[in-house]
This record gives C-alpha cells, structure tokens and sequence, in this order.
C-alpha cells in the first residue's frame, strides 16, 4: 500500500478536527485556545505542503512560508496581550473578558 | 509496506496523540510540551513529502521561538486551572462525536478523491539528476523573484508584530524619576520662579511689647 495525497490530507483533516474539538473543550482557557490555533494553522500548512508535494509546485510552500510568518505575529501578539490581561485581572478566563459593553 | 509509509504512519500516530494531549492535558505546561513534540512530528512529515527547507524552518521558527514564547507565558502566569476547566468532561462526549463525525465524512472523501500518488515528474527527475534539485535554492528562487513583494510585506507584518508586542508588555515603574526632555525643554520662567513682593523693611514690634514688660 502506497501513499497516497489522501493520506496527508487526511491527516491534516485529522489535526484539524482535534483542534476544533480542543476549541469546543477549552472555551475558558486562553492559551488553550491559542495552542489550538497553532494546531489548526499546522494542518492548513501539512494540507499546502502535501499538495505542493504531489502536484510538484513549489508556490504551495511559499504560502506555507507566509502563513509561518503570519501565524508567529499573531501568537507573539496574542501571549503579549494575554500577559496584559493577565496582568490587569489576574485572571485569563474567557468568562470575565465582559466588560467590552459594546 | 515500504520504508516510507511506515515511517508516515509512525508519526502520524505521535502527531494525532501529542495534538490530543495538547487539547486535554491537565498543566499547561504539559500542553505546550506536547504541542512541541506534534510540530517536530510535523516537521518529520515534511521532510517526507521533501520540503525540507519548511521543515527546518519549523523546527527553527516554532520549536525554537513560538514554543519557547509559550512556555515563557505559560510558566510565567498563575494559573488556576480549576476554574478554567470547569464543565471539561461534561462536554467531552459531545465534542469527540462531532470531531470523530468530522474525521469519517472528511476521510471518506479524502481517501477516495485524491488518489494521487508519488508523482511521475519528480520520480523521473529522480531517475536522472535528483541530487542537484535542491529544495531551499527553489523556495528561494522562487521568494526572491516572484514573490519579491510579498515577501517585503511579511517583514513588515513581523516589524509590526514586533513593535506591538513590546508596546502592549512594556510597563514603567511609577516611582522612577525619569525626566522628560520635550517638558523640559517647553517650560517657561513663570512656572519655575515666583517673584514676591517685600517690603523693604519691617515695622519694628517694639509699641507692642513695650507696656507688657512695663507690667
């Protein structure tokens, strides 16, 4: 039995899927959840890198280079501002983040 | 079963376990390690599929930085777990059926759509010169060139990141004595130096004292 891209894919659709159920499961827990987005980004980026693979073009990897950029911004941003959060309530449930009265 | 399918089997199931391990570990801390442990499994998929390049960028950019800024917060914050994993198990029934429903319908169709295997082009490369296609020199070909400008806007985007984290974090100590050079610079004599008025010289008290002494 050879691999196959449906192996990969659904690998990835496989990391996926644990990382919605960890969102579902972790709703009050703020690195949780971030942790959750990494996994998710990892299985977009094991989606773009199986394709590159089998279709034998090398732009699904540059966007796999981009989204790794973008996904480090944005954890790098989001533990600054829950070590803000934190700082202010002591806290980093998602319960209490209700003061943002809209 | 060659070489190459068992290993994709072997870290897949690592990859499946410590991403489960990430979503239902007690300590944080435990959850970042094992999120540590599912991106190097990761990164060994991608020198499968032959990105190696993505792949050391992985282990470089996430296990050596991302993972580190986690586990720094992680370990830096009290957390009281309690609290936060109220309700866990209640719901864990509903979420894994929806994840298993997610996976079946989605493998279902994976498996029997994409039945692409290895490809012929880079088979027949193989055949002939496979050792001087490198991976990096391509990526980088391809980087510099075409994607020249997009590039430019992910440094950017990190510049960004950047100066945004250290503004939100950055916290000075209310009883420093820092001056401020622009306050300084715009004050004027008034606020600085008051000028009274005195007389010159002051009636002496002597009419007063005078007839107490006398008494």
């Amino acid at each position: 039995m050879t691999l196959t891209l449906g192996h990969y894919l659904t690998l990835g659709a496989m990391l996926f899927a644990l990382a919605v159920v960890g969102i579902f499961l972790n709703r009050k827990n703020l690195i949780v959840l971030l942790m959750a987005i990494e996994l998710m980004l990892l299985a977009v980026n094991m989606n773009f890198v199986a394709f590159s693979h089998y279709l034998g073009d090398m732009h699904g990897q540059v966007f796999v280079f981009f989204i790794l950029t973008v996904a480090a911004a944005e954890s790098a941003i989001g533990l600054a501002i829950l070590v803000l959060l934190f700082r202010n309530k002591s806290s980093i449930n998602v319960d209490e983040l209700n003061e943002l009265k809209g | 079963m060659d070489v190459k399918t068992g290993f994709f089997y072997l870290f897949s199931v690592v990859l499946l376990f410590a991403a489960f391990r990430v979503i239902t570990a007690r300590n944080p801390v435990h959850a970042v390690l094992f999120l540590m442990l599912s991106f190097s499994q990761a990164s060994a998929i991608w020198l499968l599929l032959k990105a190696e390049f993505l792949a050391i960028t992985l282990v470089l950019v996430y296990l050596g930085a991302v993972m580190v800024l986690f586990l720094f917060v992680v370990m830096m914050l009290d957390v009281k777990i309690d609290a936060l994993r109220q309700g866990f198990w209640k719901h864990f029934p509903l979420a894994a059926l929806l994840g298993a429903i997610v996976v079946f319908e989605m493998a279902a169709v994976l498996m029997s759509g994409f039945r692409l295997s290895e490809p012929a082009r880079v088979v027949q490369v193989a055949g002939q010169a496979a050792m001087e296609v490198s991976n990096s020199k391509e990526l980088g070909k391809l980087l510099y060139t075409q994607y020249v400008y997009p590039i430019q806007a992910a440094a950017v985007i990190l510049l960004v990141a950047m100066i945004a984290a250290i503004a939100l974090t950055l916290r000075s100590r209310k009883d420093t004595k820092t001056i401020d050079p622009s306050e300084q610079v715009r004050v004027r004599a008034s606020q600085r130096l008051e000028i009274v008025k005195l007389n010159p010289t002051r009636p002496a008290p002597a009419a007063e004292a005078a007839p107490e002494e006398n008494k």
